[in-house]
């Protein structure tokens, strides 16, 4: 070993991984409670992907419309993930959203306004009344601007107070961690690298939060930026915490996948609504072959009638192009497989015949402009190339609502925002994951801050771990005989994009995970060229086996649930089970593999399960639960009459 | 449709290193970040950039692509020549890493240094009440994606390592801005502390910075320029110093005038003329502003023309100036202390004469 043996070592109270809106948020709340806290962000201080949050944050403030309140916004909450989710962290969510959101004013930041000067709200699709704080669609910018700002003035109070700025609360940007250092089941340290130099470093704390974000980097079409390879996640499983949900994946049926500057980019549903149609390599208008029977009386059968449809809805029915979104992709990927696919592996979404060019740009006019200034693709000219793009994670580190404390074996762990599971059941609501991330690293933060509080000595690291997490680091570029990393990812984006997917069926499943067992095999041999100082390769080559166990969660537990709810469409499975909704899979690592196991979801309260209908219920509950249902409330009802 | 293009990226670390080149593939739709991505996949692959949103939001993929800064995410291929060269170097204002990538801690620090919001003292959390139309003057700051584009461009620090101590940059001018124009700040000083402890009197509004702000942000229109024009009016405006010197009252806010860290910055060349009442920005709608903004019964003199190239725009670089430093804050025609005869003072009873 040459030049690697110095590594930097920190001793803090609480370490944060992650420095989006959860790892902030996280890290104010340590401070606060007096703590001395270390951000570590993978990019530059305010970078993170949280910026590309448009639409806002849900809370029931009731700025808009009175009658919201969190009840309301629990019920939609619950809804959406179709009651898999973990009802305490729902019912939090839903009540202390608001808090969260005003807190940010007193911290600066600038919502759009109602017309009494309240926080405005706007509509969002799965939400009762009008919810989101925005501001305009940088709603997500403005939250990260806010923290960030926020922690800048804690470390002003700091620097008056101390003398350094970076005396009770510092960032360590462009700093990645690779291993959490254990003593015995507590939480020691972590350990990683500044990507500047490449030189290690070694944090020595007791508690430390995960706020990394999710795993779209695993994917060929993703809205997702680099940084999401599952980090957090794969830390956790390694540190013996447990995954849920990782079955659940968003995705949106129509991203661009072509070309390459705008892949991933969402194409909003309105582009069909307003006469974009769907075509085939073939030239085909394909929907109508796809008009699954339940909707068979709702949905056009001939262009002619679907045409007529866009100017006189009452006396026409609708274009298939508009049946609901997993329909939709489903459609996209059968075509794609039937080798109808355009050059990039979509299928051609077209406004351009179908509309003036005038109207296209009235009627959609962020879309126009989006993909002209990134793309130079003027939508009025030419057919789009579309297809389904991952978006977001339900799926994470199983947590204890209250504290976020990570489950499993390990303790001193916790977990906040996209990287922990259960929040959002199978399905998340827009706008739920600004306002999830800032309720839950708040109390992420305080819990660790009292954890580390309520320790009798501190948990020591073993010299032997962080030599093996030195030696694992170093392996690829060690090594001139692996392959590329680059090659890797493709390879593994391949796997996950075509097998394991938006639409999924049991034969793909299982040939995905004999293909991820063989890519183990190739990243574990993989080999990065250069040297240590600012080096992407090297440092996709250490992010690979992230990605890769993460992976390896998504495709056993969409293998294993038989059913289709959500963020999880299995062609063969194609219904809900209620059978199925009391199930979470939890997902741990057992040596090197992924070992799942079923675990029965928490029952909800009675006052919770209260709020609902019976008839909404029914569609969800098995016969048993509603049968308890029932006679709760009737005991009400009697409880109601003395 | 793809063709092999020319690339001249800059590769080295802080020892030194110079522009490689590199025939890469590039297809049609394609942005210079795309051929970045697809060199570090094939030729390149310990080449260093940074990136993250892809998608122009998050401001990390800053660099200077043919001599200009700008986002690689946000500069298309198609607006490049068939057989141009696309050369690429790294931010020249910040000290190179390696690669593209430099270290930006520069502004980091500067971010540090400007005091933060200040919340009202007597306002409880969810009890904030702003009109929409008062929010949206800091609104637009606060779109700010910190790419650092505007501080790398800006010539005060550019070439010149000895001003960086003395100035934040842009970027922290419409964060000062920023908090000046929020509705609830409690603090009052925003525009006396741009100008003695950020260095807004530096900055001659070149609208460099506006230039090439991704974001679309009027840097200098609406964040310099008012902040500017205020503190002018209170320090220098003739009417207010008159006033100080012949009733003696130090009344008018007393900032400290950091001549000395000024330096290289204001070369003060003599070349008569007017005062400006935009602070020198020789722009007749800032003239407008600031003469509807505050009504001095002043009758503004004619603005002298900008330095402009043929393309009707400030040089963008000092290299292409004709001067060897940043002109003065004020305009290059006005000289300290105002003489007599252009002074605008206005008398009180002027306005019953006419």
């Amino acid at each position: 070993m040459t030049t690697t043996t110095r590594i930097e070592r920190h001793h803090y109270d609480v370490v944060v991984i992650g420095a989006g809106g959860a790892g902030l948020r996280a890290a104010i709340e340590a401070r606060l409670a007096g703590k001395k806290t270390a951000i570590i962000s993978k990019s530059l201080f305010g970078k993170a992907h949280t910026v590309m949050a448009e639409g806002g944050a849900a809370a029931a403030m009731g700025n808009v419309n009175s009658r919201d309140n969190w009840q309301v916004h629990f019920r939609d909450t619950m809804r959406g993930g179709k009651f898999l989710n973990n009802f305490r962290m729902a019912e939090l969510h839903a009540k202390e959203s608001p808090q969260r959101i005003w807190e940010l004013e007193t911290y600066g930041a600038l919502f759009d306004r109602t017309k009494d000067g309240k926080i405005s709200q706007r509509n969002f699709g799965g939400h009762e009344y009008p919810r989101l704080a925005h501001v305009g669609d940088r709603t997500g910018l403005e939250l990260i601007r806010t923290l960030q700002q926020k922690i800048v003035s804690l470390q002003q109070e700091d620097q008056r107070e101390f003398g350094s700025y970076d005396a009770r609360i510092r960032v360590f940007s462009e700093t990645t961690i690779t291993e959490l250092l254990l003593d015995g089941d507590r939480v020691a340290g972590a350990f990683g690298y500044y990507r500047e130099s490449g030189e290690f470093i070694l944090f020595e704390a007791p508690a430390v939060v995960l706020a990394t974000g999710g795993v779209g980097r695993s994917y060929k079409v993703t809205s997702n930026s680099w940084e999401y390879t599952g980090d957090g996640h794969a830390l956790a499983l390694r540190a013996g915490a447990t995954l849920i949900n990782m079955e659940f994946l968003q995705f949106h049926p129509t991203g661009m996948v072509w070309p390459p500057s705008v892949k991933g980019i969402l194409v909003t549903e309105s582009v069909r609504g307003d006469g974009g149609v769907l075509k085939n390599s073939d030239g085909k208008r394909f929907m109508f072959d796809y008009v699954p029977d339940v909707f068979r009386k709702q949905y056009a059968e001939t262009e002619e009638e679907a045409d007529r449809w866009y100017t006189d809805p009452d006396n026409n029915r609708r274009p298939p192009e508009l049946l609901p979104r997993d329909e939709v992709a489903r459609a996209i990927n059968s075509e794609v497989k039937a080798g109808r696919g355009s050059p990039a592996g979509g299928v051609f979404l077209d406004i351009a015949s179908r509309r003036s060019a005038d109207e296209i740009r009235r009627r959609l006019p962020s879309m126009y402009h989006q993909f002209k200034e990134l793309a130079d693709v003027d939508i009025t000219a030419e057919p789009m190339e579309v297809g389904p793009t991952c978006h977001y994670v339900m799926g994470g580190v199983e947590v204890d609502p209250d504290s976020g404390a990570a489950f499993g074996h390990v303790r001193g762990l916790f977990a906040a925002g996209e990287v922990s599971g259960g929040m959002h059941g199978s399905n998340r609501l827009g706008g739920n994951s600004l306002s999830d991330l800032l309720v839950f690293a708040k109390r992420a933060g305080g819990h660790a801050a009292s954890y580390a509080d309520g320790l009798a000595a501190r948990p020591k690291v073993a010299v032997h771990e962080v030599e093996a997490a030195v030696e694992t680091a170093l392996a690829p570029l060690q090594r001139d005989t692996g392959e590329n990393p680059y090659t890797l990812q493709q390879d593994l984006q391949a796997v996950m994009g075509d097998l394991v997917g938006i639409i999924r069926r049991e034969g793909e499943l299982a040939d995905a995970l004999v293909r991820l067992a063989e890519l183990r095999e190739r990243v574990a041999k993989v080999s990065a060229a250069g040297g240590r100082r600012y080096n992407p390769g090297w440092h996709l080559a250490l992010d690979l086996r992230n990605m890769l166990v993460v992976s390896e969660c998504t495709a056993k537990a969409a293998l294993e649930r038989q059913e289709s709810r959500g963020g999880h469409t299995r062609e063969d499975y194609p219904a809900m089970e209620p059978k199925w909704r009391q199930v979470n899979l939890v997902c741990a690592l057992d040596g090197d593999t992924v070992q799942l196991t079923r675990k029965p979801l928490p029952k909800m309260r009675p006052e919770l399960i209260g709020l609902f209908d019976r008839a909404e219920l029914a569609k969800y509950l098995t016969d048993e639960e509603l049968a308890d249902f029932d006679a709760l409330v009737a005991d009400a009802g009697e409880a109601d009459n003395r | 449709m793809s063709a092999k293009r020319q690339f001249r990226i800059w590769r080295g670390d802080e020892t030194g290193g110079d522009l490689q080149d590199y025939m890469v593939e590039v297809n049609e739709g394609e942005v210079v970040l795309d051929v970045i991505h697809r060199l570090q996949a094939t030729d390149a692959p310990d080449l260093a950039c940074r990136w993250n949103c892809k998608a122009g939001k998050c401001g990390s993929c800053s660099m200077e692509i043919n001599g200009k800064p700008r986002l690689g995410c946000m500069t298309r291929m198609s607006t490049f020549g068939d057989d141009e060269t696309v050369t690429v170097t790294p931010l020249r204002t910040f000290p190179v890493i390696r690669d593209l990538v430099t270290d930006v801690s520069f502004n980091y620090e500067k971010a540090r240094e400007t005091p933060a919001f200040a919340p009202p003292a007597d306002v409880a959390p969810g009890d904030y009440r702003m009109q929409q139309v008062d929010v949206e003057r800091s609104q637009e700051f606060r779109k700010c994606i910190e790419c650092f584009l505007c501080q790398t461009v800006c010539h005060v620090i550019r070439d010149h390592e000895e001003n960086k101590q003395a100035f934040s940059g842009p970027r922290y001018f419409i964060r000062a801005a920023e908090l000046d124009m929020h509705p609830l700040d409690a603090r009052t000083d925003r525009k006396e502390y741009a100008q003695a402890e950020q260095g807004l009197g530096f900055c001659n509004i070149t609208k460099c910075c506006t230039e090439v702000c991704p974001e679309h942000i009027k840097i200098t229109d609406n964040g310099i320029i008012p902040m500017k024009e205020r503190v002018v009016d209170r320090r220098y405006d003739p009417l207010v110093w008159l006033g100080s010197k012949i009733f003696r009252r130090g009344e008018t806010p007393q900032t400290s005038v950091t001549t000395a860290r000024q330096g290289s910055a204001t070369p003060g060349s003599a070349r008569g003329g007017v005062h400006s009442h935009a602070g020198g920005s020789h722009d007749s709608r800032a003239e407008a502003q600031a003469q509807s903004g505050v009504n001095w019964h002043r009758e503004v003199p004619h603005p002298t023309a900008p330095a402009v190239d043929d393309r009707g725009k400030l040089p963008l670089t000092e290299l292409t100036f004709d001067r060897a430093a940043a002109p003065s804050p004020f305009g290059d025609d006005v000289t300290f202390p105002l003489p007599p005869e252009h002074l605008n003072f206005a008398h009180p009873e002027q306005d019953n004469k006419h």
